[in-house]
């Protein structure tokens, strides 16, 4: 099911992901090209982020240009999943983590600022864990990021 | 494309998120002694660079509906892997796409993918068509749903200057 937002709220979700101006005054922007007020706008993105749709405003970096980074898997059994992913998200430097389904069934992402702190952080997950990572450092990236298609017209007609 | 110290001050703060306020900017500037103008340059010239690849709202796609998440992972002849990655990188409800390598034995797959869509059916489906048209059926594939999300957010690449957001 698909959640009802208003118009501004569907507005700003689907037409913000990747041109956010990047002019003094960017809520402010977005308001005269919608025809609302700044606080309109302001308090449209506030009350998106306390219901949890919207993480955050701003940048999404391009992996590898400003640290490293890899997709780390490891595999536990089902009973201890929940204090492995706990551990494992104490790392500040770890920022998505998906239990899946598969023989690897907890999945997450580690950045780092450097090789040896991302090495750092793999070899303790893997002494606290009990359990070696299986680490994936990303080659290539193929996709060009213009965020996330919420397709309204399927959703609305 | 080389990153400067002082454009790495601004990432520390950028990579929490902007500041809901009239001047996000100028906000952010006062932490790192930076003016409004500056904040704003060197933003433009690191997502002209490709250092950042976009500006604007991180949506959270399981509270938008999609609720079923797929990384299908394929194992590609090395020469035709960016071939391929550059094809499946099209379809629409394909929102990541990165060459990663093998980790024989355990691990023989080298291209990943990711694929959001409203239920399981719809993303399976999805798979199938994506599969068909790029000429993979016979490719060795597997499909991970997610199911539980333990963590999501933006990545932290220098933690402890979050000045209190997240």
């Amino acid at each position: 099911m698909q959640k009802e937002f208003s118009d501004l709220e569907r507005h700003i979700l689907n037409d913000y992901q990747h041109n956010l101006p990047l002019t003094p005054t960017p809520y402010a922007d977005i308001a005269s090209e919608t025809g609302v007020s700044e606080d309109d706008v302001i308090n449209a993105v506030q009350k998106l982020s306390d219901e949890g749709v919207i993480s955050r405003v701003g940048a999404v970096f391009a992996p590898n240009k400003i640290g490293v980074s890899t997709l780390a898997a490891v595999s536990v059994p089902e009973d201890r999943l929940q204090e492995v992913a706990d551990m494992i998200n104490k790392y500040e430097e770890v920022n998505h983590n998906y239990e899946r389904e598969h023989a690897f069934n907890l999945w997450f992402v580690i950045t780092a600022a450097d090789d040896a702190r991302l090495k750092e952080i793999i070899h303790e997950i893997e002494c606290l864990s009990g359990t070696p990572v299986l680490n994936l450092p990303l080659v290539e990236d193929f996709h060009i990021d213009l965020g996330f298609n919420l397709k309204w017209a399927h959703a609305y007609e | 494309m080389k990153v400067s110290a002082r454009d790495m001050k601004l990432i520390q703060l950028v990579q929490y998120g902007l500041p809901l306020c009239s001047h996000p900017y100028k906000e952010i500037g006062k932490h790192i002694d930076m003016d409004e103008q500056e904040v704003i340059d060197r933003l433009k010239k690191m997502q002209e660079s490709g250092v950042i690849k976009r500006m604007g709202v991180v949506v959270r796609h399981r509270k938008l509906g999609y609720r079923a998440n797929a990384m299908v992972v394929w194992n590609i002849p090395d020469d035709q892997v960016k071939e391929t990655g550059k094809k499946i990188s099209q379809f629409e409800f394909v929102t990541l796409c990165y060459r990663r390598p093998r980790q024989l034995p355990q691990w023989p797959y080298n291209l990943f993918s990711m694929i959001h869509g409203s239920d399981r059916d719809a993303v399976t489906e999805n798979i199938h068509e994506l599969a068909r048209q790029c000429g993979l059926q016979d490719v060795n594939y597997e499909i991970l749903f997610s199911k539980r999300c333990f963590k999501q957010r933006g990545a932290i690449y220098h933690p402890g200057d979050s000045s209190g957001r997240d």
